[in-house]
């Protein structure tokens, strides 16, 4: 592997790599998203900016007590949000434990959603704490029954302890695994990484090591996907395809409930990495209870009057 | 009070169990009687009016889930909240209305024993609406009355502390959250006695009061597909027509009342029948 020729593999390219990133002004960061998060977005643009964060919904569920029949609902969620109306679009993908993926996929071919993804948390999720046979094994095992992107988390007992090899070869290991099958995103669990400079850092990491997408959060922990974390990934593969020419996606979870959240999001998208990143290709938002809000939304600019939830879905 | 600066207060709405400002940043002057100054409230929004019905929806299954006994204990509560704070009621009746400080007390004495009033009928209502139906089967048939859920209504313009009791204490007894919108040139009371609520265990969201105008927001309450009953009593009558097409197309329940008896309870409840075999 090439490492876009930033790194050569060892521990000191690493290090010389990861020391030569500028830090993050904490203050700054925190200001330019809490300014980007009062901007008005009128009555045209937000339209379109619901439909794209329907296209852009991680639709999830991450429960011990998942069914079957919960994650094929779940999935024909995921293909027709509503039921009543074939205009909202498809989600991209629905995301489940490992064990849940050939359920999804093969639901999911049953009913026409051959274009809506199943991602699969992996690599001991959420902590990220087993040997790596295990984790392998764990990502193999959803590859086979068909998951077409890979959720993997970060040893953050290794990030946190300055051990950056470790987690940079793991991610090499995961990314070697998934070849062509499957997108990989890398969670950083950023709730835990504490700083700023941390989430940037690990940003850089996981994009060397071959990430396709850069994730917050598993959703488990408190805070998650807040707006100025979302901000230093944003700056971080922009700054990233500057370096390589190469665009990486970022997915934010946890924390994202409502269509005021995601419309703040894109807007950060936006004026961040740029328009190139509005694609589901390039963005995605994990989240359960948000695709119901849009679709609220949606229907109170359809229709004039504001929407009940007694007309949506119960997750 | 002579060389002490004036302590002004912000009248903000009341949505959830907290006190925000409008989400537009809008407010509107009132002012007493001889034309002077009094205060700005809030205007509410529309979305204002959205926010207070997630809170109210929320809300609704704990409230509903209360006992008879525990939701009439939380209104006396009230009542007991409003009769310690008799004397800035009447002060704020007086200034704004211009009506004498006799009339001000009556109309607060009166506030207070309507809320208790409506307090009792919370453990009564089941036995005295409700029926066991004589059927012919080894079954019990029982029709009782259940909440509708959230209500939205409309207070009227004067009296402005007793008509917002009348438009909150009935429809909250039967286990329904309510959206009230307060009086609009009188709005300062409502205010005040969302302080009263705020101090009497009742649960975040049962009650929210907004402030503004009523033909601006009664069409949002009136389409809006998660309010399932509505009070118009403080709407002008030339409004009432709109809004009660607006609210046929969600099949809202809409009335008007001029008078305070157990229909305003009883109206915001749905009479609901159950079969149970005996000797289970």
């Amino acid at each position: 592997m090439s490492f876009y020729g930033l790194v050569d593999g060892s521990d000191a390219s690493l290090r010389t790599y990861l020391n030569a990133l500028s830090g993050v002004d904490q203050i700054g960061a925190d200001a330019r998203a809490s300014m980007l998060a009062t901007r008005s977005i009128k009555t045209a643009s937000k339209r379109w900016a619901i439909d794209m964060a329907i296209s852009m919904v991680d639709l999830t569920t991450l429960e011990g007590a998942d069914t079957p029949g919960k994650v094929q609902a779940l999935c024909t969620k995921a293909v027709r949000p509503d039921p009543t109306d074939s205009t909202v679009p498809s989600v991209g993908a629905v995301c489940v434990y490992n064990d849940m993926v050939g359920v999804a996929r093969k639901h999911l071919d049953l009913i026409g959603g051959s274009h809506v993804g199943v991602a699969a948390v992996s690599t001991a999720f959420p902590s990220g704490r087993a040997s790596m046979p295990v984790k392998i094994q764990d990502t193999a095992d959803a590859l086979n029954a068909g998951a077409s992107e890979i959720d993997m988390v970060i040893d953050r007992g290794a990030f946190l302890s300055g051990d950056y090899i470790t987690v940079f070869n793991e991610i090499v290991q995961i990314r070697e695994l998934c070849g062509d099958r499957a997108h990989l995103k890398v969670i950083f669990e950023t709730g835990e990484l504490v700083t700023y400079d941390n989430v940037r850092k690990a940003s850089f990491l996981a994009m060397a090591a071959g990430a396709d997408f850069i994730k917050t959060s598993t959703g488990k922990v408190a805070p998650a996907a807040t707006a100025p974390v979302v901000l230093v990934m944003l700056e971080a593969v922009r700054d990233f395809y500057s370096m390589t020419q190469t665009r990486i996606g970022v997915k934010p979870a946890g924390g994202i409930r409502n269509t005021k959240d995601a419309i703040k999001q894109l807007v950060l998208v936006n004026e961040t990495a740029g328009p190139a990143w509005l694609t589901p290709s390039l963005f995605r938002i994990g989240a359960s209870a948000l695709l119901n809000d849009l679709l609220m939304q949606r229907m109170k600019m359809d229709n004039g009057y504001y929407a009940s939830p007694a007309y949506v879905t119960i997750d | 009070m002579s060389n002490r600066i004036d302590v002004k207060k912000t009248y903000k709405l009341y949505i959830n169990g907290a006190f925000p400002r409008s989400e537009s940043g809008r407010t509107y002057e009132i002012k007493d009687a001889k034309g002077v100054f009094i205060a700005n409230p809030c205007l509410a929004s529309r979305k204002d009016l959205k926010d207070a019905v997630v809170a109210a929806r929320a809300a609704q299954p704990g409230w509903n889930k209360a006992s008879a006994y525990n939701k009439g204990q939380i209104l006396y509560r009230i009542a007991e909240m409003l009769e310690g704070r008799r004397t800035q009621f009447v002060q704020e009746i007086v200034s704004v209305t211009g009506i004498t400080k006799v009339k001000a007390e009556k109309e607060v004495t009166e506030s207070v024993d309507r809320i208790v009033w409506y307090a009792g009928w919370s453990d009564k209502l089941s036995s005295l609406s409700g029926a066991l139906n004589p059927v012919a089967g080894p079954y019990y048939n029982f029709t009782v009355p259940e909440s509708m859920g959230v209500i939205a209504a409309i207070a009227p313009e004067s009296p402005s502390l007793l008509g917002l009791i009348d438009a909150i204490a009935p429809v909250i007894v039967g286990g329904n959250t309510v959206i009230v919108l307060a009086s609009t040139k009188a709005p300062l009371s409502a205010m005040s006695f969302a302080e009263v609520v705020a101090t009497s265990d009742v649960p975040a969201g049962v009650i929210n009061i907004l402030t503004g105008k009523k033909d601006e927001i009664a069409p949002w309450m009136a389409s809006h597909m998660d309010i399932d009953g509505l009070d118009i009593s403080g709407l002008g009558a030339k409004s009432h027509g709109a809004v009660r097409s607006a609210g046929a197309e969600n099949l809202k329940r809409i009335y008007s009342f001029n008078s305070a008896d157990p229909s305003r309870i009883l109206a915001f409840l749905e009479h609901k029948t159950v079969w149970h075999p005996i000797g289970l």
